[in-house]
This record gives structure tokens, sequence and C-alpha cells, in this order.
């Protein structure tokens, strides 16, 4: 694979002369995964050229040779068939193709966005010392929520990591589908609503890169933009220092405050959060009285909560003017939530044990990553892929 | 004018009349509708199967299915399919009171299979499960109501097909018509053996 | 945001003052289509139009008539694309340092919805549904479809849905969502007014018509094949037209009931794709590519037929490999539906769900691949006239291998990552649709013309029209390439970076310079109109470029019932090989033809759906259900017609051969 790199690099340097003024950041990152996910695109691109070019001269040549003019070319009015060209017309491709698929079920795997880096870059591996800087990140309309639950701070529209240590964000979102794309750092991710996705990303240089929203997301999306700041170690801390002393807490009022929509919204910061925040927006309960995801789907795998179910119904009334997606349809009921059944204990218990994120043990065979290991069949997901949510019978991170 | 015809002539254009059977396309046409239609039953069943355990902390099928009455309905779905068939074999002999009759005893097979849907459908909004309290109720609304739905144009067709052939008799129009209801009828049959057999037997596990 | 109130009232449902929309653009464009349209209309009646067009065209059952309608309704929809499209442009190159453009978000989303939704529906798909239309019965030497009543009910369905759409723009609101209105945001609580309902109705209606006419060319092509003309001696044009059906009749119902089940989440409240209550907004976005990328292969297969008709008729030679063909365009249609999932890698299905799905995708481009080498030897040795057609052809071919290599790459998994969603994919999906459905549509029409219309299309207009799409083209689409790979993504509207600007300049050039290439072509079509009699525009033989399939062996236009007798097929190239063996056309012995009568029927059924449509948009239930409760009344009514067909008499069919005696007879 380093072989194949090195021999890659080459080449798109000289593509890169003339982008370099235009800051092609696709196809010079800042980061590991990114610039493995260029490296990939590149060798992609030049295996076609294989047989792009030659496609395109052939079909410059024969449009001229054979003109009708040119009456010095040979001319076969009835000959329509050729085993040996029909041989190369399928062979040629498929050759192609073996190859591309065989690089691209190596790189897929080893670049799935769920799965633990391996390496900081290049040249350095992962250490003991490279513990990864866990980030929860929330697509709101419109704009994005960073919460840090080590350091216990949060942000908006805008995020800082320090450079050359691994980074595993956790993305959910509180209203539609969203994407989340730092293309300087590693590539995009879906972040939808009640569920969780993961993806995993490092910066091999400081410096301050655009995040953008790149799924579209009603009217103030294009707004939707932050900063990513990879600075050192103690510039990070810094702004750690500097969240924490802005004063102001996300706790579960204020964050129903600030999920009413909003455009274009300056970076705020907030010194503290509700340590279970997250968890509670990713299972939909937020709202005082409604259930959580969690526990609905743990009622469900139960067969359901019986003809009782019809009754636990509440009236959806908190400020259904001012928030989206609350519109009664026209000819059904009124909008409704399901109200919890779980008292303050049950929660307590529910989203006191945060789960430890999930760090399996990483094979670092280039062949054989970490989800290549479990020889499933090609429709089973990986196991830490799947959408991960909170058990409350059996206490702990289950996956559904 | 007058012409001469060749024999290259003859090889490459059809000169002698020739019989072209009338609407000979048609029950091909209409068996790739009813593929169409299934396709779109397909979907209803992966999103029932989907959705099917999305109780939304609401009741499940074993609190709401009474399986004894769909047995009863179904009984009635496939006693007209069978009924269905009586009125093709006398439409076969030709006996057009005959075919007529089995068809009004189609009909009231099919009203029954609908009267008891209605029945199940208004039972189960009544007591608050209606098909906006979860995912589940939502593809089993959908899924069982398409195919009543898909029932009572078969039947607005079979009274106007009744009425057809009391005006016009057994013509070969209308013996195409029977052949295409016919499949139409027997394939909602075919389609209720799925929601019998996944939605209601299989929920009720 | 336009203000905006659901409070229905009995009669007008939510339909009230609020509902005009009050941006001038809007009205400027308004006052334009009002002028235009009274203008044409009051021109209909002066010069006492009306009948003729209701009896001779709207009416008209004929395969060829109704192919005719497809083709303007697609050109007239093409326009108001391309109008959505120029003014994304326009707002992508001024909304640069702090300025908000000239539109403002409410405007813009619903535009590039629009474009999509418009270009897909009401451009691609009635386009190519005209040329099979049109092409198909005559190359099978058939005398019409096999359910003639059933084809001009489906042109008209297909009018109601672009009604609908259309009237969006002056009614309400278009959807601010994306063509493919994804859940949650397409759901009644974040687009809560008329636009997704418009999107939904406009769908629904038109595709209903899709659905018919794919049943009905799929039936004509099983079962009106002339005699002798087996499966493998079909002309590859309609072998592609045959998978592109079975495309259509196998995903379009697909299509129709995920629109029903968001459908019944807006109107009913149920909960398919909803966030809570057990909705699962994935399930739809797996619908939806499951009828999405089958239909990508049903715009794309016909033209494949096309280049491949255009290439062996322009190089005077067999085309090479024609089963390779045909089992390239089996492999395309069953694979076609193995691939959906690599429009959503970055949704978390997993490495080897997602690898799988990559993979798949790639194999597609072996049978493409196979196609275009087929081409390529289908043009080795041959003796290539540079018509109008064939030099589409080869800009197809030049152009649709880089739109081929940026698919395969997007496939690529973590490719897709850094690419999915960013200006790179909207140059890929734009370099194949342009390059390959456009390019071959404009093939087709330089093509085909002389067989529908009597005389060639303008050469010196066609050539203009050609170098500045060629060019346009790629000067608009280049830059989005370059954009893509500088992680700028779609449907902004806003930017901050002002070294993107200079890209959207070039891209808006290329715009301009595509403006410039349809006025030609419009151009092209009028001066051919009025130098029709010129001999040199003129085609009596009824075979102008040579060609090999039936369709060629009639006269151009062809008669009502297309064949005075049937065609004996004896192997490929039946017309060509009746050409080589001297077969020439009896004279004589006709016989009485058989044919439909033309109905109105079809015409008054999507009109009530059309208003149905708009009823249900609108909360207007009164008038829902009167339309609906017409439509059944109607097609009731319909079945008891038992008199639906005629015979020409041999007097008619005789005047008609012996004036086609004596117009070949002066073109000798």
């Amino acid at each position: 694979m380093t072989y194949i790199r090195k021999f890659a690099r080459l080449p798109w340097l000289a593509l890169l002369i003339p982008l370099a003024a235009c800051k092609a950041e696709v196809l010079a990152p800042a980061g590991d995964v990114a610039a493995r996910q260029r490296d990939l695109l590149v060798i992609s691109t030049l295996l076609m050229l294989l047989i792009i070019v030659p496609v395109m001269v052939l079909t410059v040549v024969f449009a001229r040779r054979y003109r009708e003019r040119n009456k010095d070319a040979d001319y076969r009015p009835d000959w329509d068939h050729s085993t040996k060209l029909e041989f190369v017309i399928w062979g040629a491709p498929l050759l192609i193709i073996i190859t591309l698929g065989a690089l691209t079920w190596v790189g897929t795997h080893l670049l799935d966005p769920y799965r633990p880096l391996d390496r900081i870059s290049a040249d350095r591996p992962l250490t003991e010392e490279h513990r990864p800087l866990p980030v929860q990140v929330v697509a709101m309309d419109w704009k994005w929520l960073f919460i840090y639950p080590e350091q216990g701070i949060a942000s908006v529209n805008e995020m800082a990591v320090p450079v050359d240590r691994p980074v595993e964000f956790t993305l959910t979102s509180t209203s539609v589908m969203n994407a989340f794309y730092i293309p300087a750092m590693a590539g995009m991710i879906y972040a939808m609503p009640g569920m969780e996705t993961k993806l995993n990303g490092v910066f091999n240089h400081p410096g301050e890169y655009k995040g953008i929203a790149s799924h579209y997301s009603g009217h103030g999306f294009s707004g939707m933009h932050f900063k990513a700041h990879a600075t050192d170690e103690a510039g990070f801390d810094a702004w750690i220092e500097k969240a924490r002393a802005s004063g102001g807490t996300l706790d579960r009022p204020r964050y129903l405050e600030l999920e009413a929509p909003s455009e274009n919204v300056p970076p705020m910061s907030f010194a503290e959060v509700d340590p279970h925040l997250f968890q509670r927006i990713v299972n939909m309960c937020v709202e005082p009285g409604k259930i959580c995801m969690a526990e609905m789907m743990a009622l469900d795998a139960q067969g359901g909560t019986g003809l009782a179910g019809t009754m636990n119904m509440t009236r959806l009334t908190y400020d259904k003017d001012q928030r989206r997606g609350t519109r009664a349809p026209v000819l059904g009921w009124e909008p409704f939530q399901v109200a919890s059944f779980c008292t303050p204990e049950d929660s307590a218990l529910m989203f006191g044990k945060s789960p430890e994120l999930a760090r399996a043990p990483v094979d670092m065979t280039p062949m054989r990553g970490h989800a290549l290991t479990p020889p499933k069949g090609p429709f089973t997901p990986s196991q830490d892929n799947a959408v991960t949510l909170l058990d409350p019978a059996a206490d702990r991170a289950r996956n559904f | 004018m007058s012409h001469a015809t060749t024999d290259t002539m003859r090889q490459y254009w059809e000169l002698e009349p020739h019989h072209h059977p009338e609407g000979a396309s048609t029950s091909l046409g209409f068996w790739v509708y009813l593929m169409s239609d299934c396709l779109m039953f397909a979907v209803l069943f992966a999103v029932y199967g989907v959705l099917g355990t999305s109780f939304a902390a609401g009741p499940g099928p074993k609190d709401l299915f009474d399986l004894e009455l769909v047995a009863v309905n179904t009984a009635m779905l496939l006693l007209s399919s069978i009924t269905f068939g009586f009125a093709m074999l006398a439409m076969g002999k030709g006996d057009q009171r005959g075919t007529l009759r089995w068809l009004a005893v189609t009909l009231f097979f099919g009203l029954c299979f609908l009267a008891i849907e209605l029945y199940e459908f208004h039972h189960l909004i009544h007591i608050g499960a209606g098909p906006q309290r979860s995912g589940f109720l939502s593809a089993f609304f959908t899924l069982v109501g398409t195919h009543g739905l898909h029932v009572t144009f078969g039947s607005i067709w079979l009274v106007t097909l009744m009425v057809q052939i009391t005006r016009t008799g057994l013509i070969p129009a209308n013996q195409r018509r029977m052949v295409c209801l016919s499949m139409f009828w027997h394939f909602l049959d075919v389609i209720w053996i799925g929601v019998f057999t996944f939605v209601y037997l299989l929920g009720m596990i | 945001m336009a203000t905006f109130s659901n409070e229905t009232t009995f009669l007008l449902g939510r339909l009230n003052w609020d509902a005009i929309p009050k941006e001038p653009i809007v009205w400027a464009t308004f006052v334009v289509v009002a002028i235009g349209g009274i203008a044409a209309l009051a021109a209909l009646t002066k010069y006492r139009l009306w009948g003729w067009l209701w009896r001779e065209w709207f009416t008209s059952v004929d395969h060829k008539k109704i192919g005719i309608m497809y083709i303007v309704l697609a050109l007239i929809m093409f326009v108001r694309g391309f109008a959505d499209a120029i003014m994304m442009r326009l707002q992508q190159v001024w909304a640069f340092g702090g300025s908000e453009g000239y539109l403002n978000s409410h405007h813009y989303d619903q535009i590039f919805t629009a474009h999509g939704v418009i270009m897909i529906f009401f451009v691609a798909m009635p386009f190519i549904t005209g040329l099979m239309n049109y092409v198909v019965p005559l190359q099978i030497g058939a005398r019409d479809v096999s359910f003639p009543f059933l084809n001009n009910f489906s042109f008209w369905m297909t009018v109601g849905g672009a009604v609908i759409t259309m009237a969006s723009l002056f009614l309400g609101e278009f959807a601010q969502t994306g063509w493919l209105a994804f859940p949650p945001l397409s759901g009644i609580g974040y687009s809560p007014w008329v636009g997704v309902d418009y999107y939904i109705w406009g769908l629904q209606v038109a595709g209903v018509g899709t659905t018919l006419s794919g049943i009905n060319l799929l039936v004509t092509i099983l079962k009106m094949r002339a005699p002798g003309m087996t499966m493998m001696r079909m002309p590859i044009f309609t072998w592609t037209s045959f998978c592109a059906n079975i495309l259509i009749v196998a995903s379009f119902p697909v299509l129709t009931m995920t629109l029903i089940l968001l459908t019944l989440d807006r109107y009913v409240g149920t909960n398919f794709f909803t966030n809570d209550l057990g909705g699962n907004p994935m399930m739809y976005i797996n619908l939806i590519w499951i009828w999405g990328h089958p239909e990508v292969y049903i715009l794309i297969l016909p033209l494949f037929g096309v280049f491949s008709e255009v290439t062996s008729t322009f190089s005077g030679k067999r085309l090479f490999g024609y089963s390779s063909m045909v089992y390239a365009t089996v492999c395309i249609t069953v694979l076609s539906y193995l691939v959906w999932l690599h429009h959503f890698f970055t949704m978390g299905s997993g490495a080897s769900v997602n690898s799988f799905f990559g993979i798949t995708t790639m194999i597609i481009s072996i049978p493409t691949g196979a196609k275009l080498f087929n081409w390529l030897f289908t043009m080795y040795r041959g003796r290539i006239r540079y018509e109008l057609p064939m030099m589409w052809t080869i800009a197809f071919m030049l152009t649709f291998v880089i739109g081929g290599m940026t698919g395969v790459l997007l496939a690529v998994p973590p490719a897709d990552f850094v690419l999915h969603n960013s200006l790179f994919l909207i140059a890929h999906f734009h370099n194949v649709i342009i390059g390959g459905v456009l390019f071959g549509l404009f093939a087709a029409i330089n093509f085909w013309w002389p067989k529908a219309f009597g005389f060639k299309l303008d050469v010196f207009w066609g050539k203009v029209s050609f170098w500045f799409w060629v060019v346009g083209f790629w000067a608009a689409f280049m830059p989005l390439y370059i954009l893509g790979l500088m992680g700028v993504t779609r449907r902004l509207r806003v930017f901050d970076d002002p070294d993107l600007r200079i890209w959207f300049a070039i891209a808006a050039f290329g715009a301009v310079l595509i403006a410039c290439g349809i006025a030609a072509m419009f151009v092209q079509f009028g001066v051919s109109i009025l130098r029709r009699d010129r001999p040199e525009y003129r085609d009596v033989s009824g075979d102008p470029w040579d060609g090999r399939t039936l369709e060629w062996a009639t006269s151009s236009p062809p008669p009502a019932y297309n064949f005075a007798f049937n065609p004996i097929s004896h192997g490929l190239d039946t017309w060509w090989e009746m050409k080589q063996q001297g077969a020439t056309r009896p004279t004589g012995g006709y016989m009485p033809i058989h044919m439909p009568k033309n109905t109105g029927t079809g015409v008054i059924l999507a009109a009530l759906a059309t208003v149905c449509g708009m009823a249900l948009v609108w909360y207007v239930w009164w008038l829902a259900a009167l339309s609906f409760l017409g439509i059944i009344a109607v097609s009731i009514a319909h079945t008891f017609n038992y008199n639906r067909d005629y015979y020409i008499p041999v007097s008619e069919i005789e005047a008609t051969e012996d004036a086609r005696t004596r117009q070949l007879a002066q073109g000798v």
C-alpha cells in the first residue's frame, strides 16, 4: 500500500499545481483521514484514465480516419463481429474494475468513519498517549452545537481540537437531516434526528478550517457553517478556558431555547453543560415529560404497552408556534407526545452511566482492518456502526 | 393501378390478408399492470417489515388483532375467489344468467369482506389505536387499507361489468374484461394471503 | 419568507390572497407568461385552429402525434427548467462578500428544487417517452401501440402533472426541499404550506401517465413486432426502449407508493417518515433511491440506443457486436436495481454494505464501457458522414467518458465521503445527463425530424447550436468539478470565500453559452420550417440518411397507418436488407386497415385528475371529491363505449400510396 501511495503521490502533485491557488481543500487536506481519502481518489482516477484515455484517443482517431472523404481508409460495411475484440471490450473494463473493486473494499474498511484511527499520520502510529478526544455534535436549525463531554463545555458554530490528537465525533440532529463536513479533516457523515452517527478524524496541521453543513436542511442552510480551529495542546486549553470564562449553562431549558430556528448565528460558548444533554437529544426527550426513544424502544421490544398504550399520550403544547416540526396534519390528530413512564430514579439509572466509548481492538495489518475481522455477510453491519441507544433494562449501551 | 408482385416483394411484405385477434395484448398488458401493482404492495410489505415492531410504546398486534374475525374475513375473500371461478366457468359455457348469478355472489362476499374490515378499522380507531398512534399502526392501516381500496374498486368494476353483460351479453369485449377482472380478483386474494400470514398470523405469535 | 396561513375555508380551502407571491421576479415572469399565453390563445382563435387542434392532435390516439406532443411538452418545460438554472448561476456569482444576491432563501430554495424536478420529470421523461412513442412502433413495423387510448391518456396525465407543477409558480409556492423531498424536511412540520403538496400531486399525476405508458410500450414491443422479427432481430433502439420500459414498470410503482406514504404523513399524520413515534426517515431515502437509480437508466438507456442507430447509420455499417450490445443493456437493467445505496454512503451503513454497493456500481461501468467500445468499432472501417446526429454522437462519446469516470470515483465510498453532496457530484450528474441524455436527444431530434415532418433540419443553425452547447457545457460544469474539489457543497445560496467567485463566474458564462445554444436550436427549428419546401431540405424518399431499420421504409411523414402492408423481417436491419435485395414496396392489392378511433376521454380524465390534484394541494375537499367522482364516472362511461375502431377504406389507402409513388418518382 505504501508503495502504491508513494507512486501515486507524483501525479497528483502535477494535478495540484493549477489548483494550489484555489485552496483545493479536498486535494490538499490538513488531516490524515482526508489525505488518505484523497489518495484513494487520485489512485482511482489514474486507474480509470488507463482506459478512458485510450477510448478518447481512439474516438478521435477513428472519427478522423474513417470520415467519408478519406477514401483510402478500409471500408467493410458488413463487418460486425470479432470474438477477440469482444473479449478485449469486456475484459479490459473488467480488469480495471476488479482492481478498483479490491481497492474499494480495502479502502472502505480502512477509512470507515466509525473505525477508530490506527495512526496519526502516514509516518506516526497511534500510541497509548493518543487518547481520542470525544466531541458531541448536534446539527440544529441552523447552527452547529459542539459539546465537549470531558471538558464540560459547549460551543456554537465554533470548535477547536488539538493537532495530532484523534477526535471522535458523535453526531445527531434536532430536527431534520444534515451532514457534518470539515473538508480539510475527514469526510462527511449525516447527522440525523433521533439517531447517532460517528466520525473519526485528526488534524495534522494547525490552522483555522471551514466546517460546513453539506446536506440541505431548510432556509437558514447557507449560513450554517463554523470555524474549526486546530491548535497545539496549549492553544486548545486556552480555548477551553475562554469558554469556561464565558459563563452560561447549557441545561435543558436553555437548550430548548437554543433549538428554536435562527440563522447566521455568531459563535458563542457555554461554561457548563448538562452531562446528560446529548443523550437526551439523541433520545429526543429534552422536553419535560416526554418519553425517551431508548425507553420507548425497550418497551417496544417487549411487545409494546398493550391497550394502555392508547392512553399514554399527552398534548404537545410546548411553544409549538416557535418550533419547527409540530404542525397538525389537516386530517389527523393534533401533535401529541408519548408520556414518559419512568420515575426520576429510572432516568438517573438510565443516564447516570454514560457508556464507555467503545474501544474495539484495532488490527493494524492494512488488509485486515477492524471492520474486516468478523467475516459476516455483506449485509450485516459491523457492530459499532449500528445506531447506539441506551437500554435501561440491560443498563448498558446496546446496539439496536 | 396495376401492380406486379415479385418474389422479393412477397418475401418482405405481408401481402395476404391475415387475422389479428382483437385485443390480443389486453391480458398481457393487464398482467404487466398487476405486476406493477404487486410492486406497490411489495413496498407496503417492506415498510410493514421495517415499522412492524415500532409500537411507540403503544399497543402491539397481540393487543389489537382479533384472529377469529380475521379468519372469517379471509374466508369471505377466499370464497369470493371461488365463486368468481364459477362465474368464469359459467361464462365458458356461454351461460349468461349463470355468470351474472355467480358474479352477484362474488360481489356479496366482497362486500362482506369490506364490511368486516371497516368494522375492524372503526373499532381500532375508536379505542385510540388509529394510524397516527405509531409507525406500526401507520404501516398496518396503509397495507390493509390499500388492499381494501383495491377490493372496493374491484367491486365497482364488478357491478359495472354485470350491467354491461346484462346489456350486451357475453360478447368478446366483455369476456376479455371478465378475464381481466378475474385476474385482478385472484391477485387481491393472493395479496390477502400475504397480509393474513405476515401481518395477522405472525403478529399473533 | 412568504406569509401563509393554513386556515381553511369551505369554498377555497387554504387558498386566499396570501397565495399570490410577492416577489417582483415572479410577477414579471407572470406578466410575460400571461402575455405570451394570451397571444397564443388569440392566434389560435383568430385562425380558427381550436377545432383542428382538438380533432387532429389533442384527441388523437396516433402514436406519432402523441410522440410529437410529448416532445413539444418537453421543449416548453425545458425552457422553464433552464430559466431556473440560469437564475441559480446568477445568484451564485452575485452573492459574495456579504451580498445576499437577488434571491431570498424562500425563492432560491424553490428554484433549485423546481429545476431538478422539472428537468427530470417534465423534460427528460417526456422527451424519451415521446421519442420511444414515435420511433418504436415504426421500427417494429407496427401500426400503433397496443393500447392507443391509454397512450393518449398517459400523455395528458403527464401534461396534468406539468400544469400542477407550473401552477406553483404563480399560486403559492413550490417545494423547498431539494428534488427528492427527503423527510423530515418535507414533512408537514417542516414544510407546512403547499410547496411539498404541489410536488407530490404534480409527480403523482404525471407518474400515473409514465407507468401506463411504460406498460403500453412494453406490451407493444412484446406483442406487435412485425412477422419474423424475433427478439434478437429487434433494432437496438427498440431493445434499449424495451429495457427502459421494464425499468419504468418495475420502479415507478415504488415512487408512487413512497409518495403516497409521504402524503399520508402530511395529510393524515401517520408516522412513516417522522422522527418520533416509530417513524423512520431513512426508509424514505432507501425507497426513493430504489426508484431513483433505475430512473437514471430509464433516461440513458434509450439514448444509448439512439447512439447505436446513429453510429451504424452514418458509418454505413452494421452495428458492431449487436448481441454484446443487447447483453450489455440487459446487464445494466438488472444491475441498476442493486446500486441504490451509493446515493447515501454517508448515512452510516457500515463499511461492508458501503463497499458492496460501491462495487456493484462499478460493475455497471463494465457493460457501459463495452457499449462505448462497440460504438468505436462500429465507426472502425466505416464511412462516417458527419451529419448533425453523428456530430452529437462524437460529442457524447468524448463527454460521457469523463462523466462515467467521475461517476465511478463517486462510487468509491471513501472518495464519496469527501465528494458527496459537493459541486463535484453536481458536475458529475450534469456531465452524464447533459452529455448523455441531452446530447442523445439532440442527435435523435436531428435524426428523426425528417421522418416526422418530411424535411431535414437546417445544418448551419444546427452546427451553431452544437458548438454553443458543447463549449458551453464544458465551461459551465468544469468549474463545478474544481469547486467540488475545493470543498464547496450544493444548494448554497451565499458564499464568503472570495476565491470561489471566479469559478462561479466561468460557470455562469458557460450557462450563457448554453442559452445561446438553446436559442440557436429554436432558430434552427424556425428556419427549417420556413425553408421546408426547398429541395435540399425536402425528404421525398422517406429515407434521407440511407437508414437501416423499418421506420425508413415508409414515407416521411408516415401515413396514419404507418405501413400499407406489414413488413416481414428476416434479420437485423430489415430495411437495409430490403434495399440490398431490391424489395420494392407493393403498389396495389390493398386491404382495409383496422385502426382505433380518436377519443377525448383521455383529455377529460387528465383534466379531472389535474383539478383533483390542485384541490388536494389547497385542501378544497368538495372539489377534490367531486373531481374524483368525475374520474370514476367518466372511466365507467368510457367502458360502455364498444365502438372504438374503424376501417380505413381501400380507396383512401390507395390515394395515399399513389401519392407516395408519384412523390418517389419525382425524387428519383
